[in-house]
């Protein structure tokens, strides 16, 4: 009997959103991914690699990958030594009395007091205490995922449009568009003057919007950003508020690498700018997502949060936040290990300085080689400019390069224009998700590639 | 509607096959309409503007159309209790919709922000706010409106308590450990395999072995209530409807129709059947709803039934089925109560029924969760179970947005790789609300209030109809008011379960022990004395 087969049409479009070049790379690490006793020769990850189970794509099935995206390895030993110092936490105890039944029934969404109370904090906290942030104003959701998804529920009605700069994380593509319906709209931004947001270039994305007959709902920045791995600057959130002040429109600030800023300037969160600014009432448009799955290196934990000042927005995505709660054991852990200060302070520096050491690493390392990247001081990745590696300067011959960087050269980096980038020959790379020695090989295999024209590995 | 113009144009199926239409088993296709044109250059704006252009006509339709429907109900769960919006909606929010460009919230938000003013919600704040206590507040209000399992929460207790003494980090995931290595990295979003095959081993337990469950065949969720809400928008487009029978939970209101924009419309089963479902009524709902031209494209039922308790046999399974695959329909079975069985009735689950007979097995999804089962619905762990591959890898792809979290999968999968603790586990628990259900129950019998037969659940479904001062609606609705301000017990009206008869109510029994049957019964003869 053939496959009863009716789905919806948003089960049925498949190819949503989904950039086929990485993907095939991912698969390629899978194949043969890189292990230096067992798989010396394999594939490096050093890119994207989505976590997508029982996918069904072109290429044919793909299971479970072990290594994610721009995931966070430089300092678990800190986390694990606490958790090994704090059995009451993640024994769902306190002060030695087991709380399991408290903490089994618990499933409002306001969530656990204690743990918002302490999430609140250390959001204060990573912003140097420049900005305080109230627990009431806090809407918890599993994951930096869910909150993306819930405020654009909250802020768009189906076919409104949000515009967000290039290049931006391709995920967004799916995130904020599935289920609710709505368009993105690129903010191109250009290599000339680093990337950075400028007044035409928003001007430039609303136009286009209008043209498309799309109603511009707001913008969406990622701060610090995917993937050029640098913190809006003072201005460039000047222009934002500018912006979405006589637009009428709302401001997304995505900070969830806000605690991976490594060197100057400081991190500047967007909540830190509208201070003092509330023309129009744009406080009530502005809202931060934050997510510990990349300041803490906890993916799996599946903690974020939205953070707004627009109690209508907080009612909405609070019950809406029913359908992606964070478990009570979960927040319980956590409320107690956000809760010791001196336990994050020192993990944030730590983990500041052991990121700043791999980052200049690899930029070393690349630059002697010749590949130079955007000058960066935050995230988990660099922006690779490989512009003068292109056979010729068009996304074909991105694509070309790129293929040849996954099978030939063994390293799985992400090309530009997965991430909507305008300008072929920027690919990002990750370097805080492999040892020393895995990164120098990197850099090693990539020189080869390099001077001698030749990949390291016939094919 | 345009809803019958998508079904004639879907495509050709991967094999070649025409479509069919409504009606066929065979040559079931997938509907596509927007793939081809999505991938065209030009035909993105359309292929998202058109659909998108009718479900804002559709959304007005309804809102225009929708009678003084009983607002909101409460859900189960104390997290539906809203707090006032503590200052009114920024003046944007007001603004006439029309104007592009003016940041309002979404109208989503506007009505999901609105909803919770019922009068329902009244009750639940009562509760918080002056609960009932033996000792500490014998005057307090009592919740019986709230679905949480205490009566074997000890058990889960003890067992923790033995089991997660030893150093939390220990690699051997058999003593609940948090092994960092294997929490640093992303899982995928669906869930551990470790965990899927112990919920699969955990639903075989709870169907005494019955039916043999796949793990592959699951994608995990944080909660049922988001795996419902995964189904709705893989099952069906918004403005399409599935045929629930009622009286039915609360909380599905909220979960399909919020943002997966499905209707829900009732089809009223009758205290005469035992509230059970009658497939004569469900052909007439389809076709009421065919005429209105609405698309539906599943039928949901809980089994065992919340709120009646009742349990569907076998032949109205394998009815239920034949009558979905004669309309080209889905069949969703809500089966969180599976092993919270407690009378002499078999429990038979859809998926026991499916292995024994020659059914097109794609078009039937199983909702599970240990929220109810294993009293845990603050860890939220919850499933879709289905036998079509295509929904699965659908649903997967969506369980991003409700991922269960890592630490909590592995607590949990210690605890149902004690197969034995398992079995101990759910044969205590059913005696315990067996024994609950009786004496609370019996109880109201002498008060002359007579129940449905339940056969699980937590729930007793009473007819308190004679108490009533009319019987109608707004007799019921003044009788809850009593019942919440006189007995000062909070219980679940029929009407917030869309109950066609009025006079029932619910009232959950496992919250109680055995202690407080009697000052319930009290109780409630504070209100049956006055009518």
């Amino acid at each position: 009997m053939p496959q009863y087969k009716l789905l919806s049409r948003k089960a049925a479009c498949n190819t949503h959103g989904q950039d086929s070049s990485y993907f095939l790379g991912w698969q390629e690490y899978e194949r043969n991914p890189f292990d230096p006793s067992t798989n010396p020769t394999g594939i490096i990850q050093m890119g994207l690699a989505e976590n997508q189970v029982n996918l069904k794509l072109q290429y044919g099935q793909i299971f479970a990958s072990v290594f994610i995206r721009a995931s966070m390895q430089l300092s678990f030993d800190l986390i694990e030594s606490w958790l090994e110092s704090h059995h009451d936490a993640a024994g769902l105890r306190q002060d030695g009395a087991l709380v399991f039944r408290e903490l089994a029934l618990f499933q409002d969404y306001h969530g656990l007091p204690d743990f918002k109370k302490a999430l609140a904090d250390f959001m204060g906290e990573l912003r140097g205490t420049k900005v305080a942030f109230e627990p009431d104003k806090l809407v918890l959701t599993a994951g930096a995922t869910s909150a993306n998804e819930t405020l654009m529920f909250c802020l768009v009605d189906p076919g409104d449009a949000f515009l967000l700069p290039t290049p931006y994380y391709p995920g967004f593509d799916r995130d904020l568009k599935w289920r609710t319906g709505a368009e993105i709209v690129p903010i191109h931004c250009s290599s000339s003057n680093g990337f950075q947001i400028t007044k035409t270039a928003l001007e430039k994305a609303y136009r286009h919007a209008r043209k498309r007959h799309l109603s511009v709902k707001g913008v969406l920045i990622t701060n610090p950003s995917n993937h050029l791995g640098t913190t809006t600057t003072h201005r460039e959130l000047d222009i934002l508020l500018d912006f979405v002040i006589a637009k009428n429109i709302h401001l997304i600030s995505d900070e969830i690498y806000s605690g991976t800023t490594f060197a100057v300037p400081q991190f500047i969160s967007v909540m830190e700018a509208l201070k003092g600014r509330n023309e129009g009432d744009v406080s009530d448009r502005v809202h931060v997502v934050y997510s510990l799955s990349k300041d803490l290196g906890l993916p799996g934990f599946r903690v974020g949060a939205i953070y707004s000042n627009n109690s209508a927005v907080v009612a909405a995505a609070t019950k809406m936040s029913s359908f992606a709660l964070v478990s009570s054991q979960t927040q319980h852990l956590l409320a107690a290990l956000l809760g010791d200060k001196e336990f994050t302070r020192n993990y944030i520096a730590e983990n500041k300085k052991r990121m700043k050491r791999r980052h200049d690493r690899l930029v070393r390392g690349f630059s002697s080689v010749g590949i130079e990247c955007l000058k960066s001081n935050a995230g988990l990745f660099c922006w690779m400019d490989m512009r003068h590696l292109i056979r010729s300067n068009t996304f074909e011959g991105e694509m070309e390069l790129w293929k040849k960087m996954v099978y030939q050269v063994g390293l799985n980096i992400s090309p530009g224009s997965s991430c909507h980038c305008r300008e072929p020959g920027w690919f990002r790379v990750c370097f805080a998700n492999m040892s020393v020695a895995t990164l120098d090989l990197a850099i090693r295999r990539l020189g080869e590639f390099v001077t001698t024209g030749r990949a390291w590995r016939q094919h | 509607m345009t809803s019958g113009s998508s079904e004639k144009s879907a495509a050709k199926d991967s094999t070649g096959s025409p479509a069919t239409g409504l009606g066929g088993g065979s040559g079931m296709q997938l509907i596509v309409p927007l793939q081809g044109v999505v991938q065209g250059s030009g035909g993105i704006v359309l292929g998202s503007l058109i659909p998108c252009a009718l479900f804002y006509v559709l959304q007005l339709y309804l809102k225009r159309n929708r009678s003084p429907s009983p607002p909101p109900s409460p859900s189960d769960d104390g997290s539906w209790e809203t707090h006032a919006i503590s200052r009114s909606p920024s003046r944007n929010v007001l603004s006439p919709r029309g104007s592009s460009g003016h940041a309002a919230v979404s109208s989503r938000a506007s009505s999901i922000a609105k909803s919770g003013g019922s009068p329902y919600f009244v009750g639940s704040r009562k509760c918080s706010e002056d609960p009932y206590h033996p000792i500490d507040n014998p005057d307090g209000v009592i919740q019986l409106g709230l679905a949480e399992n205490h009566l074997s929460l000890d058990l889960i207790g003890d067992w923790l308590a033995k089991h997660m003494k030893d150093s939390v980090l220990n690699e051997q995931r058999g003593l609940g450990g948090l092994s960092i290595s294997r929490l640093a990295a992303y899982q995928p979003f669906d869930g551990l395999m470790e965990l899927k095959m112990g919920v699969a081993g955990f639903m075989g337990q709870a169907v005494g072995g019955s039916v043999s469950f796949d793990p592959s065949q699951i994608v995990l969720t944080a909660g049922a209530t988001p795996a419902i809400e995964i189904l709705s928008f893989c099952l069906a487009d918004p403005g399409n409807a599935f045929l629930v029978p009622s009286p039915y939970y609360p909380g599905y209101d909220r979960n399909m129709r919020w943002r997966a924009g499905i209707e829900l419309i009732p089809v009223p089963c009758r205290s005469m059947d035992n509230f059970v479902l009658n497939i004569a009524l469900l052909e007439r709902s389809y076709n009421q709803a065919k005429k209105r031209g609405v698309k539906v494209r599943a039928i949901l039922f809980s089994n065992p039934s919340n709120p009646v308790g009742n349990l569907l046999s076998r032949e109205t399974l394998h009815d239920l089925i034949d009558f979905a695959t004669e309309k080209n329909i889905h069949v969703i079975a809500d089966e969180v109560f599976a092993a919270s069985t407690y009378g002499n009735e078999e429990f038979v689950s859809i998926a026991e029924v499916m292995n024994t007979h020659e059914f097109d097995m794609s078009r039937i999804h199983i909702i599970y969760g240990l929220s109810k089962d294993l009293s845990i619905p603050g860890f939220r762990i919850g499933l879709i179970y289905s036998f079509n591959e295509h929904l699965l890898a659908a649903a997967s792809k969506l369980s991003r947005f409700s991922s269960v979290s890592v630490p909590t999968q592995h607590l949990v999968i210690s605890m149902l790789t004690d197969t034995k603790f398992i079995t101990e586990y759910i044969k205590m628990n059913r005696e315990r609300l067996r024994v609950m259900y009786e004496l609370l129950v019996n109880g109201l019998q002498q008060l002359g209030i007579e129940c449905a037969k339940s056969s699980g659940g937590f729930y007793c479904w009473a007819d308190m109809s004679k108490f009533m001062k009319s019987y109608s609606e707004k007799g019921e609705f003044e009788l809850w008011k009593d019942m919440l301000n006189l007995a000062k017990i909070h219980a679940t009206p029929g009407l917030a379960c869309h109950c066609i008869e009025p006079g029932w109510f619910r009232l959950c029994f496992t919250t109680l022990t055995q202690k407080d049957i009697p000052v319930v019964i009290e109780r409630i003869k504070r209100v049956t004395y006055r009518h």
